[in-house]
Parts: C-alpha cells; sequence; structure tokens
C-alpha cells in the first residue's frame, strides 16, 4: 500500500482527492457524504460576502458526444446563496469532526482591502486548514468586478493575495483563470502577493451550444443565455498544459499545485501529479456520478504505484516535467511508421480513408477473392498516428521505429532552418 | 385409436395478442443514438455490398445520430422503397449485419435493420414523401403481380416519368408481404400502409383480382402497353410426392399463412394439438412458430439435411426454437397414416450424406402421431399461368431473363421470386423491380 498523503502549500490531506469549490461542496450535507465516500479533503464553495447572491433557474449546458453524457459542462452558477454565518458554522463543525480531512475555503469578495480583511478573520475562526481565492469564475460575478475580473490582471491578484497573507497565516491558495494569455504571469503575480500554492485552471469562458428554435445560447433562461464556465473532460488538455506551464517555468517551478480540470479517474490524477500537481481537485465527474467515484481513484492510484513501485505521490510527483521541451529540440531523426496487425484488422477502411482523404496517402487498399485488406506504403508514412487513433480495435494499428536510434538532430541545427546554429 | 384434436380457442384473447404482438418492438429514440453511434462509418463499408438494394448505411445512420431523420429515410428509400418493410423481414443476420465489421470484431453487429425501421417508420408516419415525377413520357407500361417486386417496378416507372398499371390477382396489394410475412414481423397493417406510401407518388393505376391467364391476357397486355413486368411470384406450392397427400389435416404452409395473415379474429382459427412441418426454410419457420403462437402444443419442424444446410439462417433457426418449436433433422417424410381420412401420423426415414455428399436414407424408420402437417418444401410458378398465349421461356423452373431483366418474350421483363436473381427475399424482388424499372424506361427512351 502506497503512502496517498499529501500537502499542498502547507494544507494536509489523507489523499490528494479533493472536491472543487462547487455545488458538490456548498453544504454540510454534502461535505459529510463527500467525506464518508473517501474524500482527501474539499473546497467548500465560494463564500462572499452577504446579502448572498441569487441564482438563475436553469444553470447548466452541457456537451454530450458520440452518447457519452456530459464530455463537457457548463455552468451560470454564482457563488455561495446561502448567508454567511450559516456557512461558517457548517464549516466548523465539518472541521471538528473530520481533523484528518482537508476543509480549504474558498472566496471571492469585492476587490478592497477593507472587505478582504473584513472575511478572512471570520475564515480563521472556524478551524480551517487554508483559503483558496476564486480568481476565476468568468460568470457573471466577473461582471460585478469579482472572480476572472481579478484573475486576468496579474496586478490585482498579487495585490490580493499580499491583503490575504497580512491578514492571517492560513495557507493561502490562489485559483487561477485560463481564460488568460499567458498563466505563467499570473502565477508570477501570486507568488509575488506571498501566496503558497496555485489551484489551476478554473473554468473556460464557454457557449456551450444554440437552441436552434429559441436562437439563444444554452442554458438559455426565459429566452436569453449568458457565456458560462465550461468543465469536464473536454477540457483536461488545457488544464494540463497550463498546470506543466507552472511546473516548467523557472520562477515558480517549486510552487504548490493543486491541478484542476475534467479529472475524471486515478489515470487522470496521475497525469497531473506527473506534471507537478500535488493534489487534483474533481467537480464534475463527481456531479455526474456523484462521490462513489473516489473509491477507484484511491484504489486505482494505489494500485499502479504499488505496481510501479512508488511509495508515495512525491516520488513521481514533477516525474514528466522534464521531458516536456520545446519543439525545436525534438528529435527529427525519430522515424516511426505505422504497422497493422492484420489478425485484429476487422477491415473497416477507416485507416485507409483518414490517410487517403487526410494525411499522407499512405494506406493502400487490397481487394482480393471479396475481401480486402490495407498495406502501409513505408515511403509515404510520415508517423503521424492518425490511422491508429482512427482504428476502432485496440492495438490493431501500432507505430513502430524504424530508425537506428542512435542518430539526433534538432530543428536548431536544421539546414533548412535559416536560424540554424552551426552544428559542429 | 387416437383422437384428432384440431381445434380453435386453446389459447385466450389476451394470450393471443401478446403472442402476436411486435416481436422485434421499435427502437427508443436514446437506443437508437446509442446503436447509431455504435456505427464506424466504415469507408466503402462491407455493409452496403451485402445490401442487394446497396443501401449506404453508414450515411443513413450517421444521419440518426446527427437527428436528420428525413435525410436518413431518403438514403433508404431513394434505394428501397420498401425499405421500411425490409427492415422489419430482412434475414439482416446474412445480409448487412452478417457483413459488419463489429460482427468480424465481437459478434456485436450495429442493429442495421432495427435502425432502418427507426428511420423509415418515422418518414413515413410524416405522411411526407420526397420523390417528385419527371415529366410525362407517355408511356404506358404494365405490372403483372403488384407485390414487392411489382410495386418497386411500377414506384420507379412512376418516378421515371411513365405510367403503370398493376395487375394484382388477389384483392390487396402487396404480395408476400401481405399474404406471407408473419403477423408478428408486421404488426399494425404496415404493409398496406407502405402501399399507400408508394402509390402516393401518382401514375400508378392499380387493377386487383386480375389474374394472369385468367382475367387478363399476356398477348393482349404486350399489343396495349408500351412494356410488360412479370412479377407473378411463385404461385404454386411443391407436393411431398407421397400417395395420400390429399387428405385432411396436411396443408399447404403458405396457404394457411395467408388465412392467418387475412384473419379478423385469430381465436377463430384451428389448431392442431400436434403439429408437424416438413421443410426448412423461411415459410417453415413461420408456420410452426405461427402454429405454437396459436397454442399448439408440440410443434415439430422436419427437415431432411443438417441445421447448415436449412434455408433459414442460424437467427430463424434459433427464433423457432425460443418459441418452443421442436427442431428435427435428418429425417425424409415416407408415409402419411390416416384415420377416418384425416391425418393421424407420419413416418419418416433417417438419412445422412453417403460417401459421394448426396442424400441417401439409412433405412431406420421414425413415426410421429399428428393432428395436422404443414408442407413447406418451396413454390414453383403457377402452372395455370399457361395460357393459350406466349410464354416467356423458363430456367430451373422460373422464367429465364437476360442482366437487364429482359425475358424471352420482346418487349417483356420479369423479376422477383418468378426468376433466379439471388435469394427469394422481398428485398432482392424490390431490387428487380427498381433494375427492371431502369432497364424498360432505358429502352423505351431509345425509341
Amino acid at each position: 500500500m502506497a503512502d496517498l498523503s499529501c500537502n499542498v502549500g502547507g494544507i494536509k490531506a489523507p489523499n490528494p482527492f479533493w472536491l472543487a469549490s462547487a455545488p458538490p461542496t456548498d453544504k454540510l450535507y454534502n461535505v459529510e457524504r463527500a467525506f464518508r465516500a473517501g474524500w482527501g479533503g474539499v473546497v467548500w464553495k465560494t463564500l462572499g460576502l452577504d446579502p448572498p447572491i441569487v441564482n438563475v433557474s436553469s444553470r447548466y449546458g452541457a456537451v454530450h458526444y458520440n452518447g457519452q453524457r456530459m464530455m463537457g459542462l457548463n455552468n451560470l452558477e454564482l457563488i455561495t446563496d446561502r448567508p454567511l454565518e450559516v456557512n461558517l458554522k457548517e464549516i466548523k463543525q465539518v472541521k471538528k469532526d473530520w481533523p484528518d480531512r482537508a476543509v480549504v475555503v474558498s472566496l471571492m469578495v469585492p476587490c478592497n482591502e477593507k472587505d478582504w480583511k473584513y472575511i478572512i478573520p471570520k475564515i480563521e475562526d472556524t478551524g480551517c486548514d487554508g483559503v483558496e481565492l476564486n480568481f476565476g469564475c468568468p460568470h457573471g460575478m466577473s461582471e460585478r468586478g469579482m472572480g476572472a475580473a481579478v484573475g486576468q490582471v496579474p496586478e490585482y491578484v498579487e495585490m490580493v493575495t499580499r491583503w490575504v497573507k497580512e491578514s492571517s497565516d492560513l495557507p493561502c491558495l490562489v485559483k487561477l483563470t485560463p481564460n488568460v494569455t499567458d498563466i505563467r504571469k499570473v502565477a508570477h503575480a501570486a507568488k509575488a502577493g506571498g501566496g503558497d500554492g496555485v489551484a489551476l485552471i478554473n473554468t473556460v469562458t464557454s457557449i456551450v451550444s444554440v437552441d436552434l428554435d429559441q436562437m439563444a445560447p444554452e442554458p438559455t433562461i426565459d429566452g436569453k443565455g449568458s457565456h458560462g464556465g465550461y468543465c469536464g473532460p473536454a477540457v483536461k488538455p488545457i488544464a494540463l498544459h497550463m498546470v506543466t506551464e507552472i511546473s516548467k517555468d523557472p520562477e515558480t517551478q517549486h510552487m504548490p499545485i493543486s491541478g484542476i480540470g475534467g479529472i475524471s479517474n486515478w489515470r487522470d490524477a496521475a497525469e497531473f501529479i506527473a506534471m507537478g500537481a500535488s493534489s487534483v481537485q474533481v467537480c464534475t465527474a463527481a456531479m455526474h456520478y456523484g462521490f462513489k467515484i473516489v473509491d477507484d481513484m484511491i484504489d486505482g492510484l494505489n494500485n499502479w504505484m504499488d505496481e510501479k513501485g512508488y511509495a508515495n505521490l512525491e516520488d513521481f510527483r514533477r516525474m514528466a516535467v522534464p521531458n516536456v521541451t520545446e519543439w525545436q529540440f525534438l528529435n527529427l531523426k525519430y522515424d516511426v511508421k505505422a504497422r497493422i496487425d492484420e489478425s485484429t484488422c476487422i477491415h473497416c477502411g477507416l485507416c485507409h480513408i483518414s490517410c487517403e482523404d487526410a494525411s499522407h496517402q499512405a494506406i493502400r487498399e487490397i481487394k482480393d477473392n471479396g475481401g480486402r485488406s490495407f498495406e502501409v506504403i513505408d515511403e509515404e508514412c510520415v508517423g503521424c498516428n492518425l490511422c491508429m487513433f482512427a482504428c476502432p480495435v485496440p492495438d490493431c494499428i501500432s507505430m513502430e521505429r524504424v530508425d537506428s536510434g542512435t542518430e539526433y538532430q534538432n530543428w536548431t541545427t536544421h539546414p533548412n532552418n535559416p536560424m540554424r546554429v552551426e552544428d559542429n | 385409436m387416437t383422437t384428432i384434436d384440431v381445434r380453435n380457442g386453446r389459447l385466450s384473447q389476451e394470450r393471443l395478442d401478446l403472442n402476436f404482438s411486435d416481436s422485434h418492438p421499435p427502437l427508443e429514440p436514446g437506443n437508437a443514438l446509442v446503436e447509431a453511434n455504435r456505427c464506424y462509418f466504415c469507408y466503402d463499408a462491407p455493409c452496403i455490398e451485402a445490401c442487394p438494394t446497396s443501401i449506404d448505411i453508414p450515411s443513413f445512420i450517421r444521419k440518426i445520430s446527427t437527428g436528420n431523420l428525413k435525410g436518413s429515410a431518403k438514403d433508404i428509400l431513394s434505394q428501397n422503397i420498401m425499405g421500411g418493410m425490409c427492415a422489419r423481414v430482412c434475414p439482416t443476420e446474412t445480409l448487412c449485419e452478417g457483413a459488419c465489421v463489429r460482427e468480424t470484431q465481437d459478434h456485436q453487429p450495429v442493429r442495421i435493420g432495427e435502425l432502418q425501421r427507426y428511420a423509415t417508420d418515422s418518414f413515413i408516419e410524416s405522411g411526407e414523401t420526397f420523390f417528385e415525377r419527371a415529366e410525362s413520357s407517355g408511356k404506358k407500361i404494365a405490372v403483372v403481380g403488384g407485390g414487392p417486386a411489382g410495386l418497386s417496378c411500377a414506384h420507379r416507372l412512376a418516378v421515371l416519368g411513365h405510367q403503370a398499371v398493376v395487375f394484382e390477382a388477389r384483392e390487396k396489394l402487396s404480395g408476400l408481404n401481405e399474404y406471407g410475412i408473419a403477423p408478428y414481423k408486421t404488426v399494425n397493417d404496415f404493409a398496406q400502409l407502405e402501399v399507400d406510401y408508394i402509390l402516393k407518388i401518382g401514375g400508378i393505376e392499380v387493377r386487383t383480382n386480375q389474374k394472369l391467364g385468367h382475367d387478363v391476357k399476356l398477348d393482349n397486355l404486350r399489343k396495349q402497353f408500351d412494356a410488360v413486368f412479370l412479377s407473378v411470384g411463385l404461385g404454386d406450392a411443391n407436393s411431398l410426392g407421397l400417395e395420400n397427400e390429399e387428405i385432411a389435416g396436411v396443408y399447404d404452409a403458405i396457404e394457411t399463412i395467408a388465412e392467418l395473415r387475412q384473419s379478423e379474429n385469430l381465436a377463430e382459427l384451428s389448431v392442431g394439438r400436434r403439429v408437424v412441418v416438413i421443410g426448412g426454410g423461411s415459410t417453415a419457420i413461420d408456420i410452426a412458430v405461427e402454429s405454437k403462437k396459436l397454442g399448439a402444443e408440440d410443434v415439430t419442424m422436419v427437415y431432411r439435411r443438417g441445421p447448415e444446410q436449412m434455408n433459414a439462417t442460424w437467427k430463424e433457426q434459433e427464433f423457432a426454437q425460443t418459441n418452443g418449436v421442436q427442431v428435427k433433422h435428418w429425417l425424409s417424410p415416407k408415409k402419411l397414416k390416416s384415420e377416418n381420412g384425416h391425418v393421424s401420423g407420419i413416418e419418416f426415414e433417417c438419412t445422412e450424406l453417403n460417401h459421394e455428399g448426396k442424400l441417401s436414407v439409412t433405412g431406420e424408420v421414425r413415426s410421429m402421431e399428428v393432428d395436422v402437417v404443414f408442407k413447406a418444401i418451396g413454390q414453383t410458378l403457377d402452372n395455370s399461368l399457361d395460357s393459350d398465349d406466349e410464354m416467356p421461356k423458363t430456367r430451373a423452373g422460373k422464367f429465364a431473363v437476360n442482366a437487364k431483366y429482359e425475358t424471352t418474350l420482346p418487349g417483356v421483363w420479369a423479376g422477383g421470386d418468378c426468376i433466379n436473381s439471388g435469394e427469394d427475399l422481398t428485398v432482392q424482388a424490390v431490387e428487380d423491380g427498381k433494375q427492371a424499372a431502369i432497364s424498360i424506361h432505358r429502352k423505351l427512351s431509345q425509341t
């Protein structure tokens, strides 16, 4: 049994699986259920100043793909709609009842020192393990100068983080919005303000679909819609890239990260940890299937770590980071060719047509005796992988390395590069 | 002495209603979406090649998945005007679904037949049509026989701007779709719904109770029309060649099946307690299952060869068995026993393939007590069609045609079960009719 415990900028939890600040964490009832199910921590749904906000009815939009439900989800729900005191009381209770779990409180108040310094002591009083500054939500609150409106301006991020750190010793995670050109600039600001770590990504600004009868974006509220925040499996690649950017940046490479974005299972979690995250936060998967999914997350990660011989998360955290390089340093001598396993081929022809219409015309259809087979033309195959992905049969098409394995040349020295450096 | 037990009302009305309800209920929208998304959208898909009417199956399935049901139905019906019936009755396991790459992959082919029904049902119910007739050619074609081949031919001729007159021997159009297909495969009078849909194109005149050689003469048709299309099907049932085949209780399966399809009240139909069906094709399966569903206690299907040689597909055999039909192989009928002029038993000789691979009898004999025997050993061209008129030449018992569906008589085309084009299936008949219409159109356009 591996040790799954984690420590994110001073916030400790028995496992790295936390529920992100969202509807699943908006009250004692859900959070208790989550802890009973085994979640290592929660980030309480964002608190604000009284009077509480109000929400609209019809709050989510979804992308279904090929019969799979909720590949992506967007929402226009705002922060908590319950009075501050109710939330504080419940947070205090939960922390008392579940001392070993991480209870982090997400916050969003107007961008002025007075309001932040008003709320921080009240949060500290709950006994929670830390705060997470919600500089991310792209919808609703941003119109009022909060959420992403702060997160998109590095100077504001630094300023507010500093106010929080001046008011309290509580570990402070800064939650980042992906709706920026360069995520590293915002992470620098969080660090400069004294933040103990970053949490990313928040949701991506989105219009998930258009109701073609009402001619309005979905979800449609009495004939109108508004942009929302996009999350779920569809955003994972974006999140993973942004986490990687921060892990690689010399200024932020040692900053603790809580990874968020489309994480649905232990494998996704392992990928985020390999890219530098110390914990992961989950929302859409729990909203889709309920809290029980954490069982496989814990179990699966444990089994995989045992198999690989990793005793704790630190054993493999950041392990993939050094292998992320710039394109110009990739080995241009590396060469792979598609190989089709005729014994498992079902002759659907998708490898042929995808290559024929969209790649390099490197897979030939051969008709014989009423049947057909497919053959890779090595001279034409550039090793793009498209056929392997189009093929519906697992492992039927694989890519075989055909270069010597000993040569290396990258773009910086390539003859076609007008800016090449001399290779001698 | 045994007592012959043939009577009606063996089952309650509720049980009958249940037994004769849709054996394969239509897909619900959610299931249709999931199933449609199982299609890989193969390049040059093998299912298309396996369909006698060459429906672009991946295309119509993709259109279901995007909610374009009208486009989906058009893909189907433009190739096969009886796409709705074929969706219900095609032995898809040997056609499109048998060729599906997912069958190769994991023996779970895409349920193409059910998806086809989903697309066509919704369109036919909508009452719309997308066919438009070309400008009138002034040509008139006689279509003899209003079954799938005849209706398909008439419809395509109408689309191409010709006038078609359909001469149908029976009261209703649709041939075996109306008189042959098992009722639980085509509930709610679908055959006539489809006929209405087909005739809606216009330009098709229907004359029923007009039997060739009796009410209408081929010579006259050839004089009165610019072309004649024969789609008369196979009107005669083969006999066993036994001594006393005419005794009571021994029936041609196709006649009983037609009676059952036309019955307004199944409870009035008599059925034997012990039924033996002789044959190994779809007709044998249908009469066996229908007898069982009417309340027969023991239904035994007897075939002189093995399961692999049966014309009925493995799925049809399985369907019969799950409906309580016992299937016996390698038995050839030898003798009918009777009591007071009614069949009471049947004797079989055991058969095997000899060293030359030919069927031979072993000398062993099996006998069974029965109340009713059904013969379902195939049909042939109706003998009575031979009037005084000159008829097209036959080959292997059916009208001989060339690749253009032309018979040996100038101006006379033929298609459907009365020619040797492929298997005797609705889908093949539809293809024959369509291709013959195109051939007639080409010929008439030359003159």
